[in-house]
């Protein structure tokens, strides 16, 4: 088969990507985790584990550079180099998001909790669900589910608004509570982030398959 | 770099261009044998067009059709259009050698006369009937091909002292002296070191300004990197060679819309 | 080279009969060249005893007589350089032609491939048969009588096909790429041949041409049935005069009973062997001076 070697590394290439995506799914639903039990040694293993989704991205973009020089790739295959890189780009700051509500967990130390999180959790598996599908698009070039992750970002963001209301409403009737209510919101923006950068790998599966930069969001 | 489309724009600097040369349902024939099937495509004015794709599947014989050079195989026939200044090329009344003063060759091997330097270039303008300053003719061209400085002072000197990549570039000279509005070169660059074939390339690109360039080339990355447009050729039953996509150069090598064009671009073909 | 390769068990060079046999093949063709050496060495040496004492200037100058003191070569090398002049006259502009026509025009059928075929075998016709078609030709039909015309004609006939063939050989010999890149700046057939074939091949044809003449200056039998042995006393002026060529001076020597006129026949060919070997030397200088150049 022509071109073995690259049809190796282009499938250990997603097989990183795929790796690296579960990693930030994991680093994201255990720093919400620990927000809930106030588990400050799991919420410091987040931040620590932060390094490793770091180099693993550095690896993937290593990879793609060097598969660029070296097999001059074109068309599909150069889509698929770009795309990876930048997917990895996108998982690399979600860690780091991960990363920031550990720290707030860490901040919040032992400040008795505001109030029961519904809503925050509520918006973590939404956005780990949109991240899992939109890797999964990836990997089976699907554009059809991809489109269905740009569209998912709408609910997220409907969540989040409703969380920052909630939560004004509470600073609002008692500025005891701002200090607690500020990390919450912190952890509810950082969600949504995390969401939108779900859509913009969703983005780039589009691109990878129909080599369109400017894509149409269905309204 | 963009060539949007067919028809004139008010606004000349968005780069659209006319049809210099319009290819109707060619076919090449050696005796029954059908070599290119069925062909229709269109040149830009000032544009490099790359003809690119497996061997065998007939791009050269296309290009030589362009200016009747397949003429001189015994056996070979045409039938289609190619349309130049509004005639047909393979009309009755159309005087072959008349084109080719028109529609330029460079080949493969660089085949310079073993004449002087300026003698090669001088014999291109004697045949057409040249009677003005010859040598500032052949400074022209020799300028236009990016060797004069290189040769000024040695122009008697046997054409065979340069190296490969002069001797192309003397050819190429040599073509231009009678400023054809076309040229067509062969795989010009592909016995030529890689120093030399970068050297080609450049000139290509400057040439572009003047002259409207067809390049049949095997070697991918160089049609990606001097071309505008590019044609994909590939063979097909019968072993007739037939045109699978034609398309600007970038959208080519980034997103063809044939999966043929796929499979040979990204070397998946065999 | 290891034992892993299943051949090598099987191969048995065997190199000490293949050197023995070397070098008695070696052998075999050297004494083939010696044969030939020898043989010419021995041809020359005897020439050259019996021909040089008569050798001088007065030899070329004078005209041939009884005497043989007195005889000389004059009229025989006036009439030679007359003959050869007019043959060539004759045969280059034929014979360069035949093979253009041949090699750039003809279309590759039947025809042409009689014409090629014919042409060949006209190159191994004894000369005597081209003297015979001369005299009946040329001499009597055409009543060019006995003259230096009808001779040069006919030997224009004999030397026609070596001309064309080396010819033909010298215009094929030109790259078909100078053609291509000569048509491709829109010349036209005779502007390819007149520019770029004609000078490329001229060095062959020079070359083919200087051995025909050569030949040509050699052959006695065509010249004899023409001219006929004649004894002449003056140097030809115009073509339709009688003429004589050394060969025939040679041979009426040879034919005289008397003892010098053999050394006087011996003279006369060294002569004859003198203005050959210049030619040949002259036509291979040619052949690897333009051939140098073109290959640079």
């Amino acid at each position: 088969m022509p071109r073995e070697d690259f049809e190796r590394n282009l499938k250990g290439l997603e097989d990183d990507v795929v790796q690296l995506s579960s990693r930030v799914e994991n680093a994201i639903f255990k720093s919400i985790e620990a927000l809930k039990e106030r588990d400050i040694t799991a919420s410091q293993k987040v931040v620590d584990d932060d390094d490793v989704i770091d180099e693993e991205q550095q690896a993937i973009e290593d990879r793609c550079i060097d598969l660029i020089a070296l097999e001059a790739p074109m068309a599909g295959d150069l889509r698929v180099l770009i795309a990876a890189m930048m997917v990895a780009n996108e998982l690399e700051r979600m860690g780091d998001y991960a990363e920031g509500i550990a720290k707030i967990s860490l901040s919040m130390g032992n400040l008795p909790p505001l109030k029961p999180l519904i809503d925050i959790p509520r918006m973590a598996d939404k956005s780990v669900d949109m991240l899992r599908r939109s890797t999964q698009a990836f990997v089976n070039r699907d554009v059809e589910s991809a489109t269905a992750v740009l569209l998912a970002d709408d609910e997220v963001d409907d969540i989040y608004e409703q969380v920052y209301r909630e939560l004004l409403t509470y600073m609002m009737a008692d500025p005891s509570t701002i200090q607690r209510a500020t990390y919450l919101l912190w952890v509810a923006h950082d969600l949504e982030r995390v969401a939108d950068r779900t859509t913009n790998i969703a983005e780039r599966v589009i691109y990878l398959v129909t080599g369109e930069t400017k894509i149409e969001y269905p309204r | 770099m963009t060539i949007p489309n067919e028809h004139l724009s008010e606004d000349g600097s968005t780069g659209s261009k006319d049809i210099v040369l319009q290819v109707r349902n060619l076919n090449v024939y050696y005796g029954d044998f059908l070599a290119v099937k069925d062909v229709t495509m269109d040149v830009k004015k000032n544009s490099v067009t790359a003809l690119i794709g497996p061997s065998g599947c007939g791009k050269s014989t296309f290009l030589r059709c362009l200016n009747r050079m397949n003429d001189l195989i015994m056996g070979a026939s045409v039938k289609g259009e190619v349309m130049f200044e509004n005639r047909n090329l393979y009309d009755d009344d159309v005087d072959a050698t008349e084109i080719r003063s028109r529609i330029g060759m460079v080949f493969q091997k660089p085949n310079p006369f073993p004449k002087s330097i300026y003698q090669n270039i001088a014999f291109g303008l004697k045949v057409n009937g040249f009677d003005g300053d010859m040598d500032e003719a052949v400074e022209r061209s020799l300028r236009q091909s990016a060797l004069w400085e290189e040769v000024k002072d040695r122009l008697g000197d046997s054409a065979f002292a340069l190296s490969g990549g002069q001797q192309q570039r003397l050819c190429i000279a040599r073509a231009l002296a009678i400023e054809p509005e076309i040229l067509l070169m062969d795989e010009p660059a592909s016995a030529l070191d890689p120093i030399a074939t970068l050297a080609i390339e450049d000139l290509v690109r400057d040439l572009k300004t003047r002259y409207t360039i067809v390049i049949v080339t095997h070697n991918m990355q160089q049609a990606a990197r001097v071309s505008d447009e590019t044609a994909f050729f590939m063979v097909g039953e019968n072993r007739s060679g037939y045109l699978v996509e034609h398309d600007d150069t970038q959208k080519i090598f980034t997103n063809p819309t044939n999966p043929r064009t796929e499979e040979y671009i990204t070397g998946r073909f065999s | 080279m290891g034992s892993n390769n299943p051949t090598s068990g099987q191969l048995r060079p065997r190199r000490v009969l293949r050197r023995t046999i070397g070098g008695f093949v070696y052998a075999a063709f050297l004494l083939s060249v010696c044969v030939g050496i020898v043989g010419l060495m021995v041809l020359l040496y005897e020439v050259l005893t019996t021909g040089l004492p008569w050798l001088n200037w007065q030899f070329l100058t004078d005209y041939p007589s009884r005497h043989p003191e007195e005889a000389g070569l004059f009229s025989a090398i006036m009439g030679t350089v007359w003959l050869m002049a007019m043959t060539a006259i004759f045969t280059v502009p034929v014979g360069v032609g035949a093979a253009i026509y041949l090699e750039e025009y003809a279309p590759r059928n039947l025809f042409t491939r009689i014409i090629e075929i014919n042409v060949a075998n006209l190159a191994g016709v004894p000369s005597i048969v081209y003297g015979l078609l001369g005299l009946a030709l040329f001499v009597t039909w055409f009543e060019l009588g006995r003259s230096i015309l009808a001779g040069s004609m006919t030997l224009s006939l004999l030397v026609l096909p070596i001309v064309i063939l080396a010819s033909r050989e010298a215009i094929r010999a030109v790259p078909d790429s100078y053609r291509q890149a000569a048509y491709a700046m829109g010349a036209d057939q005779w502007q390819v041949i007149k520019g770029v074939v004609l000078p490329s091949a001229l060095p062959g044809i020079l070359t083919g041409t200087i051995l025909a003449m050569s030949r040509a200056i050699g052959e006695a039998a065509p010249v004899i049935a023409i001219s006929a042995l004649v004894y002449l006393t003056f140097i030809p002026s115009h073509p339709m005069e009688r003429f004589t060529v050394l060969p025939i001076q040679i041979y009426n020597w040879v034919a005289r009973p008397q003892d010098e006129f053999r050394g006087l026949a011996a003279a006369g060919i060294i002569v004859l062997l003198v203005i050959l070997l210049s030619m040949n030397a002259i036509a291979v200088f040619l052949r690897n001076k333009y051939q140098i150049r073109s290959e640079e």
